[in-house]
């Protein structure tokens, strides 16, 4: 494959983010919104064709005799050489979950480039201030979301990790007027940056013993392959597997190195994919345009996580102990983002936990998945529920933008009842939910019902769990959907416009992602990405008692779902006064943030921060002044004897001379 | 003498310095620092072409350009010039800064005192860098500091004579233990009866001061280079000193000067007294430590600008010592771009702050908000300056603090592993946490300052950036990015000096 | 009974011991060139007495103690007009209240 077409998917979006962010003011916000939507539109086709090539060409630089899929280096530059074995290098590594990630990337954010040319302009038209400044963050999102999911190492990935960081704090901050989106993105910056130093440990520990970045050494063994061109089978690690198995690697707190090194970079995971305890930011997060919710904050950004730990995933095999980490820490924030989103009243904030919760579905597939269980169906599980939920939830959140557009408020009271003025927004938007829910035959089912197979497969206990947050999953998102779309008519409040459906350039997105939602689940997945690059055949192992128990639990959600909310009616009401302090805890999200407010502001700012600026002032800076003050009254206080008044001089002589005549008399004798 | 480049860094300041002594309105006084600062970046320009033409030729001499006059022949007092890529990029780094900021001061009031005065500094900073005589480089360090007294005396704002009076008389402390211990490498810079010298090199190619000496001298020196590095707790200076300074004086000094600092750390402690660096690397080590995040901590609750960007100075250029403290190539590596991107870094700020407060009149930031709307370009520049400086990857913050971590990482492993003890270790992981509280300050300060509805409605008639000070700024950012872009050129210009022959020295 | 240099001497001594006193511990100006001219006779005596006892074959003594009390006349007069130019401007030959100029 000729190097031109990937260096142009990392190269258009730079391009167009220098070129709208420095020219853009210049131009006329149509101008800027189509150029950046072509631009993107021109990466979408490329990425689709280099991912077509790659699992469709049968070149054996992609695939070898055994039909297993190889990892191809496409380039590699030397950026920054630190020492002699490790190098920083800039690449484009292509392999099946990179293939596949450029694919989600550039399908959303090509969507949401599109939806935003309808979304940021108000009812008459106008286009939002600020809108070629935000095409160009857009772009400098899709080139930095890119560059992460091509990273030949794990140091590119870290530096394009944090320029998603940085890039997603310019796009919720986007309304910069608004205090609390300046919060908001501060908070979100700052908790990533947290976990990132986690990460950034993470990778210098590993590296340190591997002497290496490159995912192709810490992940796989080369195999013999074209002149000039590296390629790799994915996933034995034997390498590195003998590094730590013969160099006695020590132990830290009694637990291995690798043990450490895997767990911190998981925690860099969970900053980004908003793990408990590092979710805070994601609901807040929410004060951004929807759209960049939509792509950032759903469908891409927050699944970096999980894409970190897929790609060190045969690391992530040798230690046992990590994966235990990975499949609770991601059970447990299933759970909890379930039931907080089972309450909340804003839909975007419902739509925020109910991706933590997806997320950390996918977190407890990769924990879970084992080479001996079906070889490997957690992984492969996980990285398909990525691309399902990639693309069923991006359709949630451009429909909640939607309705939000035509609203005016984030606000499910505000709504209620819209299904017959907004029927496409209606119709996609029900066609998410059931995905999400995992209904039969849309994408979410069998994305979903593989999870749960492989947890069944690794234990019986993180299968009900598991199962148990399924079903909360339905009940929440048919919630959702009641309270929106049916509950009681509508009544639009003077002075407002009848909500209507919105612009082709809004609904044409909403329409090709429920139609993908809609037949994505027979994307034979498993002949695409496994964990070693061996295809897998899914509908061969298919279970059937395991897809209807998940079916059932389903509908189980959804029936009560819509007992409660169809109509309205008391039952909500009776339910929440029923269990006064379990909603209260959920409403509030188990006070979380206020643990955070309390551990910064009065731990960090109050207890240490304050005191040490006080200390610097007064007791340094203090010694120092005292220095002077000190030199200052040692002169004042030897001034008088140089009184000006020769008779003093005298006396001072006289005694002088006397003494050192007694002296010397005292010497003589 | 006039046949060496590197005495043209000299002379051109020097020949400013006359141009505006004969200088007669601003306009021409302008003219002659303008003129005279694109000299100086274009000699640094040729210099690192020559420089990298010579080392692509197989040069493997530690110091090119070498050469040597005679000056005062009984304690064989030379100026002895000589450069390697540390020295380049520090020069290449003082004449961006120079020009940046001489756009900045393009309204001082007294021009012709104040240029004069900046002149003479620039003087100072120059000939430090390129001598590697120690009584030369002496010389140059005390003519760049003495002017500052009056830069900020004069020039000032706020508790002015205070700040101008600590300033000087901390840095005039750190001298004359700095001057101790230059003496007493001096009369240890021979073996017994051997002609004793003040050059860097021949004192380092013998290699013949005592133990028990170099005890005494490397903290000697190290505290002497070490203060105006501002390590803690030598630090306070610099808050209230870059607090009072005007905005080029903030910028050469916190850009260029407080590097002086680190670059003495390693030219003379450690690359003299390598064995006293071994033993007692360890107390500085802490100190340096404690910089680094004490800054970081501080930074966060001030909210004077210029009082955050001094603390958080404090903070950067504790990372550069504790760099260098680390005694590998990658951490010392790291710390020459750590204070190349610092310098230009924390230039921009001071510039910004300049400018900002040059139009509000307050550098409060509870009493500002909102100052993306009024002055987008000087915000915008500002986001990113404060984006490199909590290290950003594409700016030269990231490439930095990478290098530095990773060097560190690894001497701490080293040491954790081989059984030294792990504080060398443990400082790195405390380093490491800065990266977080660096975000924390900086996004404090850029959410009540640019962003949020605006404070004081008499803002809203503020003017944005002139063309000079866009000048002085896209320079600077300029300058920022290519570091960052571009990372390896300056890191195997400064890798040139790292060669194993140090290591050999240093023993590691 | 004979007169030995000793009953010269310790006269002078007292002398000298009571123009340092007074030089120190007297105020008014006119005073403390009093006790100077006093300090000045004794030292004279003793010239004349050294001279008389140990050389009394040589005069060198005898005219030092003439060229001093020379100088001491010249001296006498030359601080008498400062002390009246003082109290001309001061009002005042106190010496401790003429400290316009101390630091």
């Amino acid at each position: 494959m000729a190097i031109t077409i990937p260096i142009l998917i990392l190269a258009i979006p730079l391009f167009m983010f220098f070129f709208l962010g420095l020219f853009g003011m210049k131009m006329s916000h149509k101008l800027a919104g189509t150029l950046g939507t072509l631009g993107m539109g021109s990466v979408l086709v490329l990425s689709y064709f280099t991912a077509f090539q790659y699992f469709f060409s049968g070149l054996d630089i992609f695939v070898n005799e055994a039909g297993d899929r190889l990892q191809y280096l496409v380039f590699d530059q030397t950026w920054l050489q630190f020492t002699e074995k490790l190098v920083i290098k800039l690449g484009f590594l292509l392999d099946p979950i990179s293939a596949m990630m450029l694919v989600v990337i550039t399908t959303i954010s090509f969507m949401v480039h599109l939806y935003s040319m309808g979304y940021m302009r108000d009812h008459h038209g106008v286009f939002e201030h600020g809108f070629q400044r935000f095409y160009a963050f857009l772009s400098l999102f899709s080139f930095s979301m890119l560059g992460l999911v091509v990273a030949p190492n794990i140091f590119q990935m870290y530096i394009f990790w944090e320029l998603v960081g940085a890039s997603s704090y310019l796009l919720i901050g986007f309304y910069y007027k608004k205090p609390s989106a300046v919060s908001a993105s501060k908070k979100a910056f700052i908790v990533t940056r947290f976990a990132d130093l986690g990460f950034l440990i993470g990778i210098l520990t590993l590296s340190w013993y591997t002497g290496t970045f490159n995912f192709t050494e810490l992940t796989s063994v080369p195999v013999e392959g074209l002149a000039g061109v590296t390629q790799v089978n994915i996933g034995t690690a034997e390498s590195i597997r003998n590094i730590f198995a013969t160099s006695a690697a020590p132990t830290f707190m009694g637990a291995s190195v690798l043990t450490w090194a895997l767990v911190l970079i998981f925690m860099g995971g969970m900053g980004k994919s908003a793990m408990m305890p590092l979710h805070i930011w994601l609901p807040d997060a929410m004060e951004g345009p929807t759209p960049v919710s939509a792509l950032i904050h759903a469908a891409t950004m927050v699944v970096a996580g999980v894409y970190l730990v897929a790609r060190l995933f045969p690391l992530y095999l040798m230690e046992d102990s990590a994966m235990i980490i990975i499949t609770v820490v991601g059970a447990l924030t299933a759970f909890y983002a379930a039931m907080v989103a089972c309450v909340q009243v804003d839909i975007k904030r419902v739509l925020a936990f109910s991706t933590i919760s997806q997320i950390a579905f996918m977190m407890v597939s990769l924990g879970v998945a084992r080479p001996e269980y079906h070889e490997g169906l957690g992984y492969m599980a996980s990285m398909f529920h990525l691309f399902t939920h990639a693309m069923f939830k991006a359709l949630l959140f451009l429909g909640a933008g939607a309705l939000i557009h035509a609203i005016g408020s984030n606000d499910y009271t505000a709504m209620h009842g819209l299904r017959k003025s907004m029927p496409i927004t209606h119709i996609t938007f029900l066609i998410g939910c059931l995905a999400i829910a995992g209904i039969i035959p849309f994408s979410g089912f069998f994305s979903k019902d593989e999870i749960l197979s492989s947890c069944g497969q690794y234990d019986i206990l993180v299968y009900l769990w598991m199962s148990l947050v399924a079903g909360l999953t339905a009940f929440y998102m048919f919630r959702l959907y009641y309270l929106i779309f049916w509950w009681k008519e509508h009544v639009t409040p003077e002075g407002h416009h009848a909500p209507h459906d919105q612009p082709w350039t809004m609904t044409l997105p909403l329409v090709i992602l429920a139609a993908i939602s809609c037949v994505a689940g027979f994307i034979p997945f498993g002949n695409l990405v496994t964990w070693n690059g061996e295809p897998y055949d899914f509908m061969a192992h298919f279970d059937w008692s395991v897809a209807s128990i998940s079916l059932l639990v389903a509908i189980c959600g959804i029936a009560l779902a819509t007992v409660m909310y169809r109509k309205e009616n008391e039952l909500p009401a009776k339910m929440r006064r029923a269990l006064p302090a379990l909603w209260t805890w959920c409403y509030h999200r188990f006070y979380w943030d206020e643990l955070y407010q309390f551990i910064t502001h009065k731990i960090i700012f109050g207890l240490i921060s304050k005191p040490l600026a006080w200390f610097d002032r007064h007791i340094i800076d203090g010694t120092m002044d005292s220095f002077a003050t000190l030199t200052n009254k040692a002169s004042e206080a030897i001034k008088p004897l140089q009184s000006g008044q020769i008779q003093m001089y005298v006396f001072y002589y006289l005694i002088g001379a006397l003494l050192l005549g007694g002296i010397t008399i005292l010497c003589l004798i | 003498m006039f046949s060496n480049i590197l005495i043209y860094f000299v002379i051109i300041p020097l020949l400013m310095l006359g141009g505006v002594g004969l200088s007669r309105n601003i306009r021409q006084i302008r003219a002659v620092a303008v003129i005279g600062s694109v000299a100086l970046m274009a000699l640094s320009t040729v210099l690192l072409l020559q420089y990298l033409d010579l080392r692509h030729a197989g040069e493997t001499a530690p110091m090119l350009f070498t050469d040597s006059w005679t000056w005062f022949a009984p304690l064989n007092i030379n100026l002895a010039v000589g450069v390697d890529g540390i020295s380049i990029a520090m020069l290449i780094l003082s004449s961006i800064i120079v020009f940046a900021g001489s756009f900045a001061s393009w309204k001082v009031p007294q021009p012709k005192g104040f240029f004069l005065w900046l002149l003479l500094l620039s003087t100072g900073v120059f000939g430090f860098f390129i001598s590697v005589d120690l009584f030369t480089m002496f010389m140059f360090y005390e003519v760049a500091l003495i002017p500052m007294y009056l830069l900020i005396g004069v020039w000032g704002s706020g508790r002015k004579n205070y700040a101008a009076m600590k300033l000087t008389l901390m840095l005039m402390g750190g001298s004359a233990f700095l001057m101790l211990g230059l003496i007493g490498i001096y009369y240890h810079s021979a073996p017994e009866g051997g002609q004793l010298t003040w050059n860097i090199l021949e004192i380092a190619a013998r290699d013949s001061i005592p133990h028990g000496w170099q005890s005494f001298l490397f903290p000697m020196t190290f505290v002497g280079f070490g203060v105006l590095g501002a390590m803690f707790p030598f630090h306070t200076w610099s808050p209230d000193g870059h607090a009072c300074a005007p905005t080029a004086v903030s910028m050469l000094h916190a850009g260029v000067l407080m590097k002086l600092g680190g670059y003495g750390c390693f030219r003379v402690a450690i690359y003299l007294m390598p064995y006293a660096a071994q033993e007692l690397s360890y107390i500085f080590l802490i100190l340096t430590g404690i910089s680094v995040v004490y800054g970081a901590f501080c930074a966060c609750v001030k909210t004077d600008l210029k009082y955050i960007n001094a603390y958080s100075s404090v903070s950067h250029c504790g990372l550069v010592l504790f760099a260098i403290l680390m005694l590998n190539s990658t951490a010392m590596t790291g710390a020459i771009m750590q204070m190349l991107s610092h310098g230009l870094m924390t230039a921009l700020f001071f510039a910004l702050i300049g400018m900002i407060y040059g139009r509000t009149h307050t550098r409060e930031i509870t009493q500002m908000g909102g100052m993306m709307q009024i002055l987008p370009f000087l915000s915008v520049c500002y986001v990113i300056a404060g984006m490199a400086s909590l290290g950003l990857p594409g700016l030269s913050g990231f490439v930095a603090e990478m290098t530095i971590f990773v060097g560190s990482f690894k001497a701490g492993m080293a040491d954790y592993l081989s059984g030294e003890g792990s504080l060398r270790l443990v400082f790195t992981i405390i380093a490491c946490c800065s990266i977080v509280i660096t975000a924390v300050y900086i996004l404090r300060v850029v959410g009540k300052l640019l962003f949020g509805p605006v404070y004081d409605k008499h803002h809203l008639e503020l003017t944005d950036a002139t063309w000079w000070e866009r000048t002085s700024t896209i320079t600077l950012i300029l300058c920022v990015a290519a570091i960052g872009c571009f990372p390896n050129f300056f890191n195997n210009l400064i890798n040139t000096t790292f060669t194993p022959e140090i290591f050999a020295v240093l023993g590691k | 009974m004979e007169i030995t240099a000793v009953y010269y001497l310790i006269p002078a001594l007292i002398m000298f011991c009571c123009g340092v006193y007074g030089f120190i511990t007297r105020k008014n100006m006119i005073a403390m060139l009093v006790s100077l001219e006093l300090m000045l006779n004794a030292v004279d005596i003793n010239f004349v007495v050294f001279n008389r006892f140990l050389f009394p074959e040589q005069m060198e003594g005898m005219f030092f103690a003439l060229f001093a009390i020379a100088i001491a006349a010249a001296e006498t007069a030359l601080a008498i007009a400062i002390i009246i130019n003082i109290f001309r401007a001061a009002k005042n030959i106190d010496v401790r209240s003429l400290n316009e100029m101390k630091f």
